[in-house]
This record gives structure tokens, C-alpha cells and sequence, in this order.
């Protein structure tokens, strides 16, 4: 059993979508939280946390990324853990994932879905 | 648990007498096997080297600082096993149970293994106190320096005279020829080799060595050696015949060294050597004895196999086992380069109303022989001269029914070999070191008792098995079985790089040149599927790096990259940076010194020296990275890519310049070789060195390239690798001048980088060609593919264009802006970089310390200044 409360939440700017080159991640700082963007087409921008989850060292923007089946990965340019960057699953090591957030471009700017 | 009581009552004390291989087997066996270390161990050799692989001293011969200390040889650093080097066992007393040394030094014993092995015998004829032998590390050390010392004295050639014309004899006499002496072998035998090989075997290799230079007097021996004033002058033979000498070598056979037991009166062999039954065991309780000096069913056998085998049976012996000792393996291979010959089996066809299948070619060398039982089914032995290929495939088939007919298997018949037959579990395919297919297999599939992953890589499966680590002559068949087991069992062994491409590396490589591709695009939309991964995209990275030599991370190649090259600086653990300016050859001013020590104190580098002679600054931000360059780059550094698979340094030793030894200027060749090819991409990192006198002190042959300098120009060797499983460079061209070094190198760098597997170093990439090391000689040295022009252009590309990565990042603003922290606040830097002091400097903080609130929080322009909590 499961109890959907409505809530509203935040959205953040971050920067411009021209700001990112495709396969290239970079980070925004949003308050205290870095988020880590990476834009693979022209309008496919995905934001997940920047710390890597079996270290918590922060360079998750730094890793490659590229694809695994039909699901657009990332790899941890530490040791080389691939997640699926929608959904933050871990391929390689199933008790890790990665914290992944909601993006939309508005206006030429690329905006990520906070908590409230 | 209680503790085991066996170190105060039950430890037996173990002597072995003689440090050579069969002594270095056991104490292996033993030093692995007892792990309840029931058994205290003392080995007593009398040279002074640590136990070596005799086998190999043609190595020796060819190339002074050959090192043949047997592998491995970290059981002697332990407590439980002793090697006592140059020492010997004067006197044994089999009641009182003790053996003592030349030093004086009484050994209580339990159990006592005479492995004394056996001694090279010099007949007693007139002039015999002048003959030389071909034994021991020292004999060949001292035959390369007479045979030198002789030719400059007279102004020619040295004349050297070697008796005996068995393995040992021509391989003494064929390296000696290389040295330039002129040879000339003495054999009492109407032919060559007339131990192992039948007539017409030894006469086809009668005429390989006589093509070689080298000069025959069958049938005859040595009668007197003849001496003036105490130099040799000439060898008279018992056919009258004179012959011309400066050296004489005997090599015609071992005596067992079989004094002491002798002195302690144990049975001895009909004709010498001490007597033992399948267990090893000598005439007296707890006395064994192993390797040549043991005489079984009657004879000693002077072969590295047997001797391995009884070390295992009397390990298993001590240990309370029950292994025997059953046959002798006599398969043999000389080992001298440009004479392929074998014999294994019954390959005299001694056997009743054997058959032998013969083809003999003279006109092209060859001649191979497979012997079989009467019904022509079952092999029985065989001989290969002039070409041995088939050797390391039909040995392990000894005994068994061959599937197809027997002169098919003769490659010098030029039919179709059979696809390989099927090896019953129990052939022996290393005979060195007794591994049977079976064994092999189960490494491979896991079933291996010591190894439930399964080896799926060549080195990986040596190491497990220890086939093939010692002559090396099954490594063939060996590979062969690791790449039928692996398609077995589903594993393709598919050179595809990864889910992307279906291609290898090499096939991905020589595609991108052929059809001009310069972006990962129009590469994957070409030649691959999907978005690529972090396997495909730093080896495109990599392959367009080396063939157009463009900025790393620019056109869309940035994100090819892998973690290091990405930043150009080296990522540590907790997502910083390190940073390594290039010290060209390790040579560096004291004012550049000065401008690391200033750039380390500004930014609070932890500093340290580097195992490349140059200096590693850790934990640098991303975004201080264009900060720290600038004052390098404005100082005159350079990128040293530490952080590439790429050339990283060239190390030397100090060389002629100041070295009171060297012989050559190693610096000046470091520093040209380093500016040469800094910068250039390959599937794995790089190291060379340059030493400039055969001590080595540069450690060139651990090095990708391993320049030693002699004192004729310098020795190039190829494929020393550290890292996971070291491996020692080998010789591929002695003598060079500069120009033909620098050209040997392009050749053999480019022909690696365009041939070899991804992450794939030096060695592993020689083992895994067909051909290996010869077959990059014959490439490099011989031009064999017609290539060579080709790899030198493709290296002068590389040489033009080359840019320091740094220096160019900090000429461009758009460059520049990869290296920022944040998108959205470009100025702000992380604020969480934990830092503690430790010996003056500081280091990552652990995630205790974070917690308990010790370490230092590093943000921003501040910077933690030195010594704190010192």
C-alpha cells in the first residue's frame, strides 16, 4: 500500500542549454547541492547527483557516457560503475544507485526538479 | 584452537644438499605445500648465485645481464626455508644426522636431499688443465670474456674449439659464433646429436650448423690440447687431424656428483649417480636424492622434467604422501636461434617393429620423423629438425591413436595439418613443470581447485598452472587449449571491443585510418551501434589521438576521453587532481626546482618523488588546474601525461658524462628519446630507460624499451613490463648506433600501437603475437611485412606534431572554460575538499576523520598552510 501526497515542487535554473556540450558533463551548484548535467542531443539534458555513490567522492559529471542496450548510461570515473541515467540503476553492482533528477528545458534554460 | 605444537616437538629439520633447479623446485614445493610449517628447510648451494634456470644459459651467452634466477624466489626471504649460497657440503654423518659446510657449519638433518646434481668432465688427456667447461653461470660469464679478451689480444676472431656436439656443445659453440668467434665442433659420433636424433636427423642439422659458420670434425675426439707458454695453440684429435685453437670447451656430458654418497657408502647407479627407487628414497633411511646425481632404473638424466618431478614426489614424500617417481621424459629442444630442432619419445624407433614415417628435405633443411607402432596408429616419438613446429602439439600425444593419418601431421609434407586433435585429459603438454591437458583445461573452466573464476587470459592461465614458464616451448599449445576451452564453454574468443563495436582494437584502428574517420560520430555510425561507452570511447579517443596527433579535447572529443585525460591531470580518490610536470630524462635545474617547490607551497600540494624520476603534486582542484599549469608552463614545463596512455617518462642512470662505469651517455639518449616521443597515444601506458653501462642502474629492462648502452653503441630490448605481473625485456638488437636505435624504436612503438588489444602492455602483446618475440625482430630488425617505411612516417607525423597539451589549453578562453568548477557559478569552488596534516604535509582525510570533525575543509581561495598540527 502506497500514499501519493501532492506536493509542490521546486524547479531550478542552472544555465543555458548552449552552455553544455553534448558528451560533455558539467556541475551546477544549486544552493548547497551539486547536480551533475549531461546533455547527450540537443534537447536530452539529464541531471544526477554529482557524488559518486560508492565513494561519495564528488565526479559524477566527469564520467562517460554513452549507452548500454537502448538506456543512456553514466560511468563513475573512479571505478567504472555504469548507471542508467534516467533511472539511476546500477548495472555493474545492484546495491548501488544513483540519485537522478527530473530536467526541462524552458526558454533555452535548462531547469532541474528539486525536492520541496 | 590451540596452537599447534609442532614448533616446539614435531619440526623436522629438512637439508638440501645443492642449490640448482631440482633444489629450487622443492624448496618451492615444500615452502607451498607445508603450510603447517612441519618442516624447517636449509638448501646449501655452492655458487654463489641464488638457483638459476640452467637450462637457459645460451640466454646467457647471448646477452651478459640475462638474469636466470629461477622463479619464484620470494620463498628464500621467509623464515621457513634458508638458502645458504656459495657453501658446500664438505661431510655428511648418516648416524649422527648432521651435514657440514665448507664454513664450518654442522646442519642437524632429519631428512636429507642429496641434489648435488652433476659436474661437466674434462677427459684426462695432455693439455687437459687448459680445457674450459659449459655448466655454470661463471663458466659462460668467463667464456664471453676470454672469447673477447682473445680477439682483441690477436686482432681476429678468437678460434674456439668446442667438444662435443650434443645440446650443450652447440649451443656453446653456436652463441660463441655469434659473439664472433670461429667455431668448430668435435663429435665423437658419426653425427650430431647422436643421442636423440637418428642419422639422417643429425646430418640435415649437420648442415644447418655447418650453413651457420660453424666447422664439423665428426667421428674424432680431442687426443692432447697443445700450449705455448701457457696459451692455447691447437687441439690435436684422435684422427691425427690438427686443429687450430685459442679456447678449448668440453661439453660431452655430465658426471653425477656423487662424492659424498659415495663416502657414506649408499648404492650407487650402474654408472655413477646414487641409486633410487620410485620414491626417491636412497639405500639409507631418510636420505632422497633428486635431479641428475639420482640414478633411476639405472641411469642419470641430465633434464630439467625428471628432475622437477622426483623434487614433487620427495615434497610429497616429506609431507607424508605416497607419490612416485615413474619414467623420464627425455623430449628435448635446442635452444639456439636459427636451428629448430626436436626429438621426444622412442625416437631412435627402438620399439619393436616400430614404423617410422619419414620426410627429409635436404634441399630446404629439413627432415621430420614420427615413429609409430606397427599398425601405424599409435605415436610412439619423433624427431624435427629444420622445422620443430609440430613439436609442442604431437608431444603431448605421446602413447596415444593418432586421428589421422601420420604424415599429415609433418608439416613439412604440406598438407593439411588435422585440426588438433583432442588431448586426453592426462597428457603431459608442459613437460617442465609435469601440467597435463587436463589440469589446463580446468583452469580455464574454473574447475581448477586454487581458482574457481577460471583464467581466461594467456598470462593469467601461466601463472595459475605453471605451464609454460619454464622453456617455453608448449606456450603454443597451451593457447591453442585456453582458445578451444574458452569457445566451449560459450565464450567466444571474440576480439570484439565491447557492445558497440564487433571490431578489435587493431581491426578499429587500421578501419579509421583506411576510411579517414576523425570523429566518434561518424566512427560509431559507420563501423559500430548504439551511444558508445567508457570502453569504446577512450580507445577511439586514443586511435584518433595517435593518427592525427590533434588537441585531445577538442572537436567533440573531450568526452571520449577517459577520467585522467579528460582533465589532464590525474584523478585521485577523493575527485582531485594530481599533477606531474615532464623531467626529461629525470634531469632538472635547481631554479626549475624551485618554481615545483613555489607552485606546491602556493597552492598546498602534497609533494612527492615518483617512481619515473620526476615529481607528483596531489590534490589540486579541477578548476586551480589552469592556475598551477600557468606558472609550470611559464617556467618552461611541459605536460609530462601522467595522466595518458601514453610515452610517461624515460629514466636513466647518470651515464659517461659523470659515471666513473659508463660507457655511453645515457642522459643525452634519454632526453632525445623522451622529447621524441612525448605525447604520443598507445593502447597502454609507456616507460623506457636508458642505462649507460650493462649494471643497469636505470632498471631499462623492466621498461616498454630498455636501452643499455655497450661499448659498441647500445642494446635495444623490448616488452619489460612492471605492474601486475612483471615481466623481464628481452634482447631484439645488440650493438645499435643512434640512427638505427631511433629507427628501431619507431618501428616497434608504432607497430604496437597499430597491433595491440586495448589496456594490452608490451609483453603481453609479444606473447600474444604469432611468432612472438621473433616475429617482432622480424618486423623491426628484418623489415618482414614490407611495413617499415610506413611505421617510421607515421612516428615522423607524430614527431611534427606534437604540442604540449597544457600550454596549448591555457592559449584558448574556450579551452579553458572545461576546467570550470560550476556552470552556473564558475568562481565558486567545492567546499567539500577534507583535508589532515600528516608529516608536514597534508592528505585526504578518511570518512573517521570527517566525522569526528578532525580534518581541514579546503574551499575556495583558502588555503591550508604548512604545519599545521606539526
Amino acid at each position: 500500500m502506497s500514499i501519493t501526497l501532492e506536493t509542490s515542487t521546486t524547479w531550478a535554473s542552472t544555465c543555458a542549454v548552449d552552455e553544455l556540450e553534448a558528451g560533455w558533463g558539467e556541475v551546477a551548484l544549486l544552493g548547497a547541492t551539486q547536480v551533475a548535467l549531461i546533455r547527450l542531443a540537443d534537447d536530452e539534458v539529464y541531471a544526477v547527483d554529482h557524488h559518486d555513490p560508492h565513494t561519495g567522492a564528488p565526479v559524477m559529471a566527469r564520467g562517460i557516457v554513452g549507452s548500454r542496450g537502448d538506456r543512456p548510461t553514466i560511468a563513475s570515473p573512479l571505478h567504472k560503475q555504469v548507471y542508467d541515467l534516467g533511472t539511476g540503476e546500477c548495472f555493474t553492482d545492484a546495491s548501488l544507485a544513483l540519485r537522478t533528477y527530473r530536467t526541462r528545458i524552458v526558454g533555452g534554460m535548462i531547469e532541474v526538479e528539486l525536492a520541496p | 584452537m590451540t596452537e599447534s605444537t609442532n614448533a616446539a616437538a614435531g619440526v623436522r629439520d629438512v637439508v638440501i644438499v645443492g642449490g640448482g633447479p631440482a633444489a629450487h623446485r622443492l624448496a618451492d614445493s615444500l615452502h607451498a605445500r607445508d603450510t603447517h610449517r612441519a618442516l624447517r628447510v636449509t638448501v646449501v648451494g655452492e655458487e654463489i648465485h641464488e638457483p638459476y634456470d640452467r637450462v637457459a644459459l645460451s640466454t646467457r651467452l647471448a646477452d651478459g645481464a640475462a638474469d636466470l634466477t629461477l622463479q619464484p624466489s620470494s620463498m628464500w626471504a621467509d623464515g621457513h626455508i634458508r638458502l645458504l649460497t656459495g657453501e658446500r657440503v664438505v661431510a655428511i654423518d648418516p648416524v649422527a644426522h648432521t651435514a657440514t659446510t665448507s664454513g664450518g657449519v654442522a646442519l642437524h638433518w632429519d631428512e636429507l636431499v642429496l641434489a648435488t646434481g652433476s659436474s661437466a668432465p674434462v677427459p684426462e688427456i695432455p693439455g687437459a688443465a687448459h680445457a674450459r667447461v659449459y655448466r655454470t653461470i661463471d663458466d659462460v660469464d668467463a667464456l664471453v670474456a676470454e672469447t673477447r679478451e682473445l680477439a682483441a689480444r690477436h686482432g681476429r676472431p678468437a678460434q674456439v674449439v668446442v667438444a662435443g656436439g650434443g645440446l650443450l656443445g652447440l649451443e656453446a659453440a653456436g652463441g660463441l659464433a655469434k659473439l664472433g668467434a670461429h667455431a668448430a665442433v668435435v663429435h665423437s659420433g658419426g653425427w650430431l646429436m647422436s643421442a636423440q636424433l637418428d642419422e639422417g636427423a643429425g646430418r640435415a642439422l649437420g648442415r644447418i650448423i655447418a650453413g651457420q659458420g660453424i666447422g664439423l670434425h665428426l667421428g674424432a675426439r680431442p687426443a692432447t690440447i697443445t700450449a705455448e707458454n701457457d696459451a692455447v695453440t691447437g687441439v690435436v684429435l684422435t684422427n691425427e687431424r690438427v686443429i687450430a685453437a685459442d679456447l678449448v670447451v668440453f661439453a660431452i656430458g655430465i658426471s653425477p656428483r656423487d662424492e659424498l654418497a659415495r663416502e657414506i657408502g649408499l648404492e650407487l647407479g650402474p654408472r655413477g649417480g646414487i641409486a633410487i627407487d620410485t620414491s626417491c628414497a636412497a639405500s639409507a633411511p631418510h636420505i632422497w636424492a633428486i635431479g641428475e646425481v639420482a640414478s633411476f632404473e639405472g641411469r642419470c638424466t641430465g633434464l630439467v622434467a625428471p628432475a622437477n618431478a622426483m623434487a614433487e614426489v620427495v615434497a610429497d614424500r616429506l609431507l607424508g604422501g605416497a607419490a612416485e617417481f615413474t619414467s623420464v621424459d627425455d623430449a628435448t629442444k635446442l635452444k639456439l636461434s636459427g636451428v629448430d630442432v626436436a626429438s621426444f619419445g622412442d625416437a631412435l624407433g627402438r620399439t619393436e617393429q616400430a614404423l617410422e614415417i619419414v620426410y627429409a628435405d635436404p634441399a630446404r633443411g629439413l627432415y621430420q620423423k614420427l615413429v609409430m607402432t606397427d599398425d601405424a596408429k599409435t605415436l610412439l616419438g619423433g624427431i624435427f629438425v629444420g622445422d620443430a613446429s609440430p613439436y609442442a602439439s604431437l608431444r603431448p600425444l605421446l602413447g596415444t591413436q593418432l586421428s589421422s593419418e601420420p604424415a599429415a601431421y609433418l608439416s613439412a609434407s604440406g598438407m593439411e595439418a588435422p585440426a588438433g586433435d583432442e588431448l586426453p585429459a592426462a597428457a603431459l603438454v608442459c613437460a617442465c613443470n609435469n601440467v597435463s591437458a587436463g589440469t589446463i583445461r580446468d583452469a580455464v573452466s574454473g574447475a581448477h581447485a586454487d581458482h574457481a573464476e577460471g583464467c581466461t587470459e594467456l598470462g593469467a592461465l601461466k601463472t595459475c598452472t605453471r605451464a609454460g614458464t619454464q622453456c617455453g616451448s608448449c606456450v603454443p599449445l597451451v593457447k591453442k587449449l585456453l582458445e578451444s576451452e574458452l569457445t566451449k564453454s560459450g565464450i567466444t574468443p571474440s576480439r570484439a571491443l565491447c557492445e558497440h563495436f564487433e571490431l578489435s582494437r587493431q581491426e578499429l584502428f587500421e578501419s579509421i585510418r583506411v576510411l579517414e574517420l576523425t570523429s566518434f560520430d561518424e566512427i560509431i555510425a559507420r563501423l559500430g551501434t548504439g551511444r558508445g561507452c567508457d570502453v569504446c570511447k577512450p580507445v577511439v579517443g586514443s586511435i584518433l589521438a595517435t593518427q592525427h596527433g590533434s588537441y585531445i579535447l577538442d572537436g567533440g572529443r573531450g568526452g571520449l576521453q577517459d577520467t585522467n585525460d579528460r582533465a589532464m591531470a590525474n584523478m585521485q580518490k577523493d575527485g582531485t587532481y594530481s599533477v606531474v610536470p615532464r623531467i626529461p630524462a629525470g634531469e632538472i635545474t635547481p631554479q626549475k626546482l624551485a618554481v615545483i617547490a613555489q607552485v606546491a607551497t602556493d597552492f598546498g600540494l602534497y609533494t612527492k618523488i615518483t617512481g619515473g624520476q620526476r615529481i607528483d603534486l596531489f590534490g589540486a582542484r579541477l578548476d586551480q588546474l589552469p592556475e598551477i599549469w600557468k606558472q609550470l608552463v611559464d617556467a618552461g614545463f611541459e605536460s609530462g601525461q601522467a595522466y595518458g596512455k601514453a610515452l610517461r617518462n624515460v629514466k636513466s642512470c647518470v651515464g659517461s658524462t659523470w659515471c666513473r662505469f659508463g660507457v655511453q651517455d645515457s642522459v643525452s639518449m634519454a632526453v632525445r628519446l623522451e622529447l621524441r616521443y612525448r605525447g604520443l597515444r598507445s593502447p597502454h601506458k609507456l616507460k623506457f630507460g636508458v642505462s649507460g653501462c650493462a649494471r643497469e642502474c636505470a632498471e631499462a629492462r623492466a621498461k616498454d624499451v630498455g636501452v643499455i648502452a655497450t661499448d659498441q653503441g647500445w642494446n635495444m630490448y623490448v616488452g619489460g613490463n612492471g605492474g601486475f605481473q612483471p615481466a623481464h625485456a628481452q634482447l631484439l638488437a645488440s650493438d645499435l648506433d643512434d640512427e638505427t636505435l631511433l629507427r628501431y624504436i619507431d618501428r616497434y612503438i608504432m607497430y604496437y600501437i597499430r597491433t595491440a588489444d586495448r589496456l594490452q602492455r608490451t609483453a603481453r602483446w609479444i606473447e600474444d603475437l604469432e611468432g612472438g618475440l621473433d616475429h617482432v625482430r622480424d618486423v623491426v630488425v628484418n623489415d618482414s611485412l614490407g611495413l617499415a617505411e610506413e611505421l617510421e612516417q607515421a612516428m615522423a607525423a607524430h614527431v611534427d606534431t606534437y604540442e604540449d597539451e597544457w600550454a596549448a589549453t591555457l592559449a584558448d578562453p574556450d579551452r579553458l572554460r572545461r576546467f570550470r568548477s560550476f556552470v552556473n557559478a564558475p568562481n565558486d569552488s567545492s567546499p567539500e575538499i577534507a583535508r589532515v596534516p600528516e608529516r608536514d604535509q597534508f592528505r585526504p582525510a578518511t570518512a573517521e576523520e570527517r566525522e569526528r570533525g578532525e580534518a581541514v575543509l579546503v574551499a575556495g581561495p583558502t588555503i591550508p598552510v604548512r604545519g599545521a598540527g606539526a
